[in-house]
């Protein structure tokens, strides 16, 4: 399978078990992120992709395996010691988990009042400033509670407090997932370019197949409790799994295949 | 994306774009009399701090020498940003990349706002106050409309007693009642205890230990047993109504179930109305018989009266009206438990934070207002002679 050789891996996971009871949602996993790609993940409903998530973040403790993030284990380590690496990481999660008793502006704030407190407050005002509009959310959201905010702005939003502290690594749980097509095909615009700029590395969770086509480097396919293929969508349509096929070739994955190959002709 | 605002010197990046070049030395600085700052290694958020105040301790003109650092994140390029913004400073040595991230931040320099308007003092106060007034007002308004809405569900459920969920009103029972009979028996056991104990120890100055049982069997057959269950039931059942349905509001599930042509007064208020105003009679009655029980056995073992005489003397000296008046006192009080609980989770708008706060409102107001009906019907009572 294709791995990029040149490329230092970033996230390792290897052999990840998870199960809740009876039921078993990983059993020997296998991943491999590298660093600077956009890797989507995605898999049917209860094939555990939030699960992974959680496991390399630390907030799922796994049955078995090891998992490595930017050289660190993850598995079992203390709370002061993962407290390093979580400064140099940015998630999103699925329904942007914003304070609500913040505004749009403190709740960037808080990730870098916790590591730096020493950074005067016209300083932070202005880093938050130039946070949320680089997540292209309009000047007057700063001010605003969540619960004041559309649903994409509140993805913008959470865009904006990962971003915080400049992380290496971002972990988006189904960015476009409750967007309308132009703000989805604007939040994939925006992940793209702020992969760009910042030099990302973006573990991307999505069922969107336009998300896949238009911004990922690589996909990872889970199911049968592993991730039974991973590499570019042309790659991974060679290996004539069914899921993958029906996937990628259903009537939804054909048409967003063509607009984006419209769009590349274009 | 380009609007970046022409004010801005951001020329002094800009002209010096070519790798690793210093235009500017030391000497020429010094020459001009103004000052350098020159950085080495990482230019990031960690030491953003102390950059920040390295920079504001040096005097202008201003130049950064960006020339030794290998590596900068955009907090570190916003510090060089801002003074290059508003001190006018000048950047040398910058790279390729550092130069278009210094661009890029530039780019998203835009008037934004942080925090939201805060009128000051004396006005706040006053707006505060108003509010407050306001929202008072609104409140009770809405109060009656809800017990309007309610009598309305009431009239329908018995018009077509079809619609009439029994599963559900069971299940609040059980809640409601029969679950907490272990915590207002052991709650009122321990009271009665109290009661006897406090009371014997005063009324021995007397010599007057008998009487600790008229003091037991009044008070708590009276008042006490009625008025701490409706507290324990507040606690426990009106707050618990109204962070049930106030979460059902924030996940739209009653706006699925008027949709569906399910009425939530029906389907959520009434079951627990029902479930409230029955069950507090039973956990009264219950309370009462506790607390006697914990009295009598206090009186037994530290006053040497006897069950059999304790019981005897119980039915000399409360007076049948005494259980009356618990009684009636009994479902009025869980009435207004389970509709300030109701009402105030029907209330829930908007965030998760507004559950809690709508969940003490109803604690507090159910207790309030129980505690008022009690004094009321304190005074009424005494005054049709129940005394």
């Amino acid at each position: 399978m294709s791995e990029p050789r040149d490329r230092h891996p970033i996230i390792t996971v290897r052999g990840l078990r998870n199960a809740f009871g009876e039921q078993v949602v990983h059993d020997d996993l296998d991943l491999t992120v590298c660093r600077g790609e956009i890797l989507g993940v995605v898999g049917g409903s209860g094939t555990g992709k939030s699960v992974l998530l959680r496991s390399i973040i630390g907030l799922q403790t796994p049955e078995a395996g090891d998992v490595e993030v930017l050289g660190e284990n993850m598995v079992g380590r203390s709370e002061d010691e993962a407290k390093n690496i979580r400064r140099r990481w940015g998630i999103l999660f699925q329904n942007g988990a914003l304070f609500s008793t913040l505004t749009v502006a403190e709740n960037v704030e808080v990730p870098i009042r916790e590591y730096f407190p020493h950074i005067t407050p016209p300083l932070l005002d202005e880093i938050a400033s130039y946070k949320i509009a680089m997540a292209l959310l309009p000047a007057d959201a700063g001010p605003k509670y969540p619960s004041e905010l559309s649903g994409g702005m509140v993805k913008r939003a959470g865009i904006a407090r990962a971003l915080a502290l400049d992380p290496e690594l971002l972990f988006l749980d189904e960015p476009t997932s409750g967007l309308d097509p132009i703000a989805a095909a604007g939040f994939d615009e925006l992940i793209r370019s702020l992969q760009k700029r910042l030099g990302l590395t973006v573990f991307l969770i999505t069922h969107d197949l336009d998300t896949l086509h238009s911004i990922c480097d690589r996909v990872a396919v889970l199911a049968d409790k592993k991730v039974i293929g991973i590499g570019t969508i042309p790659e991974l349509l060679a290996l004539d799994h069914p899921w993958i096929q029906e996937y990628f070739n259903g009537p939804r994955g054909r048409s967003a295949a063509q607009s984006y190959e419209e769009g590349a002709i274009a | 994306m380009s609007q970046i605002r022409r004010d801005l010197p951001l020329w002094a990046i800009s002209r010096i774009n070519p790798p690793r070049m210093t235009e500017v030395t030391d000497q020429e600085t010094d020459h001009r009399g103004g000052s350098v700052y020159r950085v080495a290694g990482a230019l990031t958020i960690t030491r953003a701090a102390t950059t920040q105040r390295e920079i504001d301790a040096l005097h202008d003109p201003l130049t950064i020498d960006l020339s030794d650092i290998d590596r900068m994140d955009t907090v570190g390029a916003w510090i060089v940003y801002r003074t290059v913004r508003d001190r006018g400073a000048k950047v040398i040595g910058a790279s390729r990349d550092e130069v278009s991230l210094l661009r890029q931040v530039g780019d998203f320099d835009k008037p934004t706002r942080v925090t939201p308007d805060e009128p000051h003092n004396f006005f706040a106060v006053l707006r505060e106050l108003g509010e407050w007034v306001s929202e008072a007002g609104v409140t009770l308004v809405g109060l009656l409309g809800f017990l309007g809405a309610t009598l309305i569900g009431f009239a329908n459920v018995i018009r077509r007693p079809r619609k009439f969920r029994v599963n559900a009103v069971v299940q609040r029972f059980d809640v409601v009642g029969v679950r907490a009979l272990g915590i207002i028996g052991l709650m009122s056991f321990l009271i009665g205890v109290v009661i006897a104990q406090q009371g014997a120890v005063q009324l021995a100055q007397f010599g007057a230990e008998v009487y600790t049982i008229n003091l037991i069997g009044r008070i708590t057959v009276r008042e006490l047993g009625v008025l701490m269950t409706a507290i324990m039931v507040a606690g426990r059942s009106g707050s618990a109504f109204a962070a049930q349905i106030g979460t059902m509001k924030i996940t739209e599930e009653i706006d699925a179930m008027r949709t569906i042509g399910v009425s939530p007064v029906e389907a959520l208020v009434i079951p627990r109305m029902m479930a409230s105003v029955l069950m507090m009679p039973l956990l009264a009655f219950w309370a009462m018989l506790t607390a006697l029980l914990g009295g009598g056995i206090f009186v037994w073992l530290d006053l040497q009266i006897p069950p059999l005489t304790y019981i005897q003397r119980l039915q000399e000296v409360i007076p049948l009206t005494d259980l009356w008046i618990a009684l009636i006192k009994a479902p009025v009080f869980g009435f207004i438990i389970a509709l300030a609980g109701c009402f105030q989770g029907m209330l829930v708008q908007g965030n998760s934070e507004e559950v809690g706060t709508r969940t003490t409102n109803a604690v507090v107001q159910s207790i309030f207002l129980v505690i008022v009906l009690d004094a009321v019907f304190a005074v009424f009572f005494s005054s049709i002679g129940w005394v």
